[in-house]
């Protein structure tokens, strides 16, 4: 239980970022601590005790495995959210030459 | 070969142009193992798109830009996400229903095994290679076009 | 060591290196410390028998680092410039964060213990997983056998994001060529 509070713990850290900074780059960085929380949480949801890695061996009997599906479902996550970032860092960047400043509150005031 | 000042020095040009194979051949043999190990197409075709990123900051962007084809990366990129969509329909004409695997599965350990799970990780591999090279190299366009005009 | 130490070690130090990246004022520092919590994911996922996951987080998040450093740090970009939020708000905020985490303590209790599953589903993948498709590596079996269907969605996904970012970020060139036409 306490691998799991931890893991919330650490999702609330991406949560903190999230609501207390102004800075476009401290946003970013704040997603991308939340999805390493849900990413790890899945995965520490479905170890198993004294299970091995789900590929299977030659010539060895194999007594458990690992769940292959959140492993599975994982993988897509980590893959898609590298694309999200890259679209994030794209629109900062356009954000940044339009308005010449990082903090969202300026931004908020549309000029231009 | 070109020895203008773009990009680093000879010495990181030389080392380039020895290990960006070793790094190219590391990648296809994830992709193509797949099945059997560790790794399969996203992580081989991030290594790909590693292994064009080293050319383009040893070289420069516009040396790499005389012998890059773009516009053909741009087309495989979205040819093998057609292929991709293609097996599928294929697997409706072959086997009843879509994206299924029609090959014969082989014995397990083998390298040609498993139907067509590599096929699908060759595409996979290539499109996350070419996409994702795509954008570092837009990025790096956009840094010394500001740089030019500033 | 039991693998349990181990995690909490890594987990505490993600934590650690969470709020430094938060809290600095540095961006390269800021971008270097998300670069080290991703990559204790990658060990994270080692330690949990996710061989292919801690391939894929290690190789994604070196890429996210190389888009991050070429796209944000420059010369006249070092440390974060706006204001910070004033502390009283900073204190509201940590207040709310720390009720919703100690409430969510009897939440956590009713979980099943570390190292015992309840999923049952995949055990028909783990039995008859090779059989069936012929792959050694199930992960590989499912993403591209039993679930292809969300790796086709995934691709499509993928593809989108790709193509708005290369679009979002030629948007420039076109207009100032219309503007030295013009």
């Amino acid at each position: 239980m306490t691998l799991y509070l931890m893991c919330f713990a650490l999702f609330l850290v991406g949560v903190y970022g999230l609501l207390t900074k102004r800075d476009l780059i401290k946003i970013i960085l704040s997603l991308a601590i939340m999805g390493y929380a849900v990413n790890l949480f899945l995965i520490l949801f479905a170890y198993k005790k004294d299970a091995i890695f789900p590929i299977l061996l030659k010539n060895v009997a194999q007594s458990s495995m690992v769940d292959p599906l959140p492993q599975a479902l994982v993988l897509t996550s980590i893959v898609i959210e590298l694309g999200t970032t890259a679209l994030l860092v794209a629109l900062a960047i356009r954000l940044v030459q339009k308005y010449k400043t990082f903090d969202i509150t300026k931004i908020r005031r549309l000029f231009g | 070969m070109n020895n203008s000042k773009q990009g680093m020095t000879l010495i990181v040009k030389t080392v380039t142009r020895v290990t960006v194979w070793l790094i190219v051949l590391y990648g296809i043999y994830l992709i193509l193992h797949g099945h059997l190990t560790p790794g399969g197409g996203f992580g081989g075709g991030v290594i790909l798109a590693l292994a064009f990123l080293n050319i383009m900051l040893a070289y420069g962007r516009e040396a790499t830009q005389k012998w890059l084809n773009l516009k053909f990366l741009e087309d495989i990129e979205a040819v093998s996400a057609t292929l991709f969509l293609f097996m599928g329909l294929l697997g409706i004409a072959l086997g009843g229903r879509f994206l299924i695997n029609f090959l014969p599965k082989g014995s397990p350990h083998a390298l040609l095994s498993a139907g067509n799970i590599p096929i699908l990780n060759i595409l996979i591999g290539v499109k996350v290679a070419m996409s994702l090279f795509l954008v570092v190299w837009v990025l790096a366009g956009l840094h010394e076009e500001k740089g030019g005009q500033s | 060591m039991p693998v349990e130490t181990w995690l909490t070690f890594i987990l505490g130090f993600m934590i650690l290196g969470s709020i430094v990246a938060l809290e600095i004022r540095d961006i390269l520092s800021s971008i270097v410390a998300i670069g080290v919590v991703g990559l204790g994911v990658s060990i994270a996922f080692l330690f949990l028998q996710a061989p292919d996951l801690a391939i894929v987080q290690f190789l994604f998040e070196i890429f996210a680092l190389i888009i991050l450093v070429r796209a944000f740090v420059k010369k006249d970009y070092h440390i974060e410039t706006p204001a910070r939020v004033n502390g009283f708000m900073v204190a509201i905020s940590l207040l709310v964060l720390i009720a919703i985490f100690v409430s969510s303590i009897s939440v956590f209790k009713l979980l099943p213990p570390f190292g015992q599953p309840l999923f049952e589903t995949a055990s028909h993948y783990v039995n008859y997983g090779t059989e069936e498709t012929g792959a050694v590596n199930l992960v590989a079996s499912i993403i591209l056998d039993y679930r292809a269907y969300d790796t086709l969605g995934e691709v499509t996904v993928l593809f989108t994001a790709i193509l708005g970012t290369i679009t979002i970020l030629r948007i420039r060139k076109g207009k100032d060529a219309g503007r030295k036409g013009a």
